[in-house]
């Protein structure tokens, strides 16, 4: 449906904004180089304050950089005003224009472009059967639930044929399931229209449902970028495995690399780890254990105290401590497996693929 | 770490690539210049700066008069005392309303007292004051036979200002009061408190700075008011009517504006200490949306007696305005009452010029109010949604006409453009015509406007305005086809307010206004002066009735016109 599919390049750019209270100048976001794909979707992750919607808002114009350019496609756009940037927003408060119903909020932008009547019509009566909204063109906004507009404001964007989609944790205000439901749509719709897409989350499940490519980010700084399994399964540093599912830490020493393993002396004992060419011999490292990969067996690594255990359903749930280290174990599918109690002494396993030098 | 000059180089082209807004800006600060910043600035230059050198020998001679060291001291000890007795009276109807159960009747006689300050032009109790309790006073000389009462003078301004302005602390305190969350109450009652420990330790310290905001408020208002002290006053002169004087008594302009300066400081400083300190500690004290509804009081001890003094009070006021225009059809005040007449309701059109008055009055402030509504909803739009230099420049100076009494606006246009900008004859044109009396007006209305426009803007979702934006309409669309349909309501009231205010006002016009415009409010005051009060009533009470046509007239577009009221229905 896009007239032609356009990627985002970033180069060098920085914003600096002023703290209010101690007015000192600070990086909102800090020489940060990206490279998103035309058709592809791309989350920026990261809590709040870590510059991901200062980002997507230089991209839709709405902050200037400080520092570095910004190419929709090969077209420089930093001097660009929002309006005239080939980009659409879904905004996180979905904004629609409260004064108008369904059919001339979608028709907004066609009729700023002096799109023929008859045109609009089709393409608005298209794009709403395309949400799934098709009939609903005379309701006003207020009649309408929260993932229904949702829906809306994604048409209005998508009705724009724009060259980037941008969306700004656009379903942070929709309960639970709704908000798996819509990520799904959200994917699908983006997909069949063949559009690029940047959106902004803090949600990790959400950003792993959804994206071709991850950016976390932290503190201005970009700190992984990657597939969803590249980011889970192999994170590059604590904030990114810990922001990104939870994950456990062991603190060590690597004594030295066997071909495609690498051996690290934890607490005296010698454990197998995934290939760590990161990290030369005789380097201080931490080892990464998903709290899935890691199991609690009567033989194993090394001998914990098990503190909390609780039945989840899906899981069993343990708390145990490794010296002062608190763990986190999920074993899933627990129905036949041999449960283990509070209180009692343990050893924790994992398969050396499944620890990860960082 | 410096920032670097790219974003906001970046920010400035992205603004100039919209002429429009540009040029608004461009205007803007154009207008504001010239119609209020120059003018104080332009006093101070001639209070301060003679036969080529600076001097403070201006400014030692008007404190050398006594007259006007008196005005000083007059004007400060009135303002104090209004300021609060008008609060106190504001709480006690706030209270009332908001914490004691009343009936229909007494909720309706609120609404009403509350009202009639915004419908009629600001005099209007001076008149009744002196025609209840007056020499010739109907209560006073007919039903005590009293018959030399003098109501002119400090207790006169006193009362009739408290009772103008009472009812804008009680409107100030009920928002407030509103907000405050009914569990702290519940939570203190709870604890063991008494209902006035409760109001003492819990709800009176929460508003405190709201009252002192509503005495600040109130305070500023009457040391800048000038008509009620000018006929009610007698001898009693405050700063206001001293200027005045000043300048239509004893011709010296140097003098006047030497005076008009020190007034401006004292309402200036009271400003500043409201605006910075007051407002700010208000909002934080009382952040807290009510979290449901408060439980009122039923108590028949605490309720009737509280109801009782307020409907009184409440119908003591509205008598006062009803006065004017039931005086306006006795045959001669205080001396014949009947049979009614409408002997001077007629002579107003055939002997005084009535109609032109009227015209006047009316094409001026109609001419005058959809400007103001424009710019002050402009004004709050790029306060509120832009960011560009000078934005800092417009929302002072545009706050800065709220602290400019009339009077002190009326010298500085006199000294500034009645021989041209810094009297070169630059704009000399303006003064004595019809547009420096626009003018006026819509800088003396401004702030309101622009006030109300801020804070109906501020609730509209920033992204909103974003959304269209992005989907590639300009600032001047986006102002026109989202902004604007959503603050309609605010606009709408913004128009009337406007043309309710430029039709009462006085202060500052009464010095430029000329012998070919004759003004309604400028009339009220000479056959006042004069002791016409039959005739003063007469105009009164048809400018009560315009004013008041114009209010229902909005409320009835409103409600088939109005934003606010069509999402609602619909949804």
């Amino acid at each position: 449906m896009a007239k032609e599919k356009k990627g985002v390049r970033l180069e060098h750019i920085s914003k600096i904004y002023q703290d209010p209270k101690t007015k000192k100048d600070f990086y909102a976001v800090k020489d940060t180089n990206l490279e998103i794909e035309p058709g592809s979707f791309v989350t920026l992750l990261g809590p709040s304050g870590c510059g991901k919607t200062t980002t997507l808002r230089m991209i839709a114009g709405f902050e200037s950089p400080d520092e570095g350019e910004i190419y929709l496609g090969n077209e420089p756009i930093n001097e660009l005003t929002p309006n005239k940037r080939d980009t659409a927003m879904v905004f996180q408060s979905y904004a629609l224009l409260p004064h108008y119903n369904i059919f001339d909020n979608v028709a907004y932008g066609l009729k700023i472009r002096k799109v023929p009547k008859d045109e609009i019509k089709r393409r608005v009566t298209d794009i709403l059967a395309l949400v799934g909204l098709e009939g609903m063109e005379s309701r006003m906004t207020n009649q309408l639930s929260g993932g229904q507009q949702q829906r809306v404001a994604l048409a209005r964007a998508l009705v724009m044929e724009p060259g980037v989609l941008l969306f700004d944790e656009p379903l942070s205000n929709l309960d639970a399931k709704l908000r798996v439901t819509m990520r799904t749509e959200i994917r699908r719709i983006q997909q069949r229209a063949g559009i690029t897409a940047v959106y902004v989350t803090h949600d990790q499940s959400e950003a792993m449902a959804l994206s071709d490519k991850i950016i976390v980010m932290e503190k201005g700084l970009v700190s992984q970028m990657g597939t969803p399994q590249e980011i889970y399964y192999h994170p590059k540093n604590k904030f990114v495995a810990d922001f990104i599912g939870d994950a456990n830490f062991l603190e060590g020493r690597m004594l030295r690399h066997e071909g495609d393993t690498g051996v690290v002396d934890i607490n005296g004992t010698e454990v197998k780890v995934a290939a760590a060419d990161n990290v030369p011999d005789g380097a201080n490292t931490t080892v990464v254990l998903r709290p899935e990969s890691t199991m609690l067996r009567d033989q194993g690594y090394f001998p914990v105290q098990v503190v909390v255990s609780n039945f989840m359903g899906a899981y069993q749930l343990y708390h145990v401590m490794l010296g002062d280290v608190k763990l986190i174990i999920h074993e899933y599918n627990p129905k036949d497996k041999k449960i283990y109690q509070a209180g009692e002494t343990v050893f924790i396993d994992f398969a050396p693929g499944d620890a990860h030098c960082i | 770490m410096a920032k670097t000059a790219q974003g906001a180089a970046l920010d400035r082209k992205k603004l100039m690539a919209d002429p429009i807004m540009v040029t608004t800006i461009v205007v803007l600060i154009t207008f504001l210049t010239l119609f209020i910043l120059y003018p104080l600035a332009i006093l101070l230059v001639d209070s301060a700066y003679s036969d080529g050198h600076v001097t403070l020998d201006i400014f030692k001679r008007v404190l050398a008069m006594p007259t006007f060291t008196r005005a000083i001291t007059n004007t400060l000890k009135v303002g104090f005392v209004v300021g609060i007795l008008s609060t106190l009276i504001g709480l006690l109807f706030a209270y009332v309303e908001v914490y004691v159960r009343m009936n229909k009747a007494v909720g309706g006689l609120f609404k009403v007292v509350s009202m009639l300050p915004v419908v009629s032009p600001p005099f209007v109790l001076s008149l009744s004051m002196i025609m209840l309790f007056g020499k010739a006073g109907l209560i006073t000389r007919f039903l005590l036979g009293i018959y030399d009462n003098n109501v002119y003078g400090y207790w006169g301004i006193v009362i009739v200002q408290t009772l103008t302005f009472f009812p804008v602390c009680y409107m100030m305190l009920k928002g407030l009061l509103k907000n405050i969350d009914p569990s702290l109450e519940e939570a203190a009652r709870d604890m063991g408190a008494s209902r006035m420990k409760v109001f003492t330790s819990v709800t009176l310290p929460l508003l405190l700075p709201g009252l002192g905001n509503a005495f600040l408020v109130t305070f500023i208002e009457s040391i800048a008011d000038f008509a009620n002290p000018m006929l009610i006053g007698g001898s009693y002169d405050t700063l206001a009517t001293t200027i005045y004087l000043q300048i239509t008594g004893a011709f010296d302009k140097q003098g006047a504006a030497a005076m008009a300066v020190v007034l401006l400081c004292i309402t200036l400083l009271m400003f500043a200490v409201q605006k910075y300190y007051l407002e700010s500690k208000t909002a934080a004290t009382l952040t807290g949306k009510a979290s449901r509804a408060r439980m009122l009081i039923e108590d028949k001890s605490v309720s009737i007696p509280l109801t009782i003094l307020c409907s009184l009070a409440a119908i003591f006021v509205i008598g006062m305005y009803v006065c004017v225009p039931i005086g306006a059809l006795f045959p001669t005040w205080g001396y014949k009452l009947t049979p009614l007449t409408f002997k001077w309701f007629q002579q107003v059109f055939t002997k005084y010029h009535g109609l032109k008055a009227f015209k006047d009055s009316f094409v001026l402030s109609l001419i005058a109010s959809p400007i103001t509504a424009l710019l002050s909803m402009i004004i709050s739009y790029l306060v509120v949604k832009k960011k560009f230099r000078g934005k800092g420049f417009i929302e002072a100076v545009s706050m800065l006409a709220m602290a400019v009494p009339g009077t002190v606006l009326g010298v500085g246009y006199i000294r500034g453009y009645a021989q041209g900008l810094f009297h070169t004859g630059a704009l000399q044109f303006l003064y004595n015509s019809a547009a420096i009396l626009i003018i006026v007006f819509v800088v003396r209305s401004l702030p309101t406007g622009t006030r109300s426009g801020i804070s109906a803007l501020r609730q509209i979702d920033k992204s909103i305005e974003e959304s269209a934006y992005d989907m590639g309409a300009d600032s001047f669309k986006v102002f026109m086809t989202v902004t604007l349909p959503l603050i309609k309501d605010s606009f709408l009231s913004g128009l009337v307010t406007a043309f309710v205010r430029s039709i009462t006002a006085i202060s500052a016009i009464i010095l430029l206004v000329t012998p070919s415009f004759l003004l309604i409010t400028v009339q009220i005051n000479e056959f006042a002066e004069k002791g016409a009060f039959s005739i003063a009533c007469a105009f009164a009470t048809i400018l009560i009735i315009i004013t008041y046509g114009a209010v229902l007239l909005m409320n009835l577009f409103m409600r088939f016109f109005g934003t606010s009221r069509k999402m609602k229905e619909e949804a």
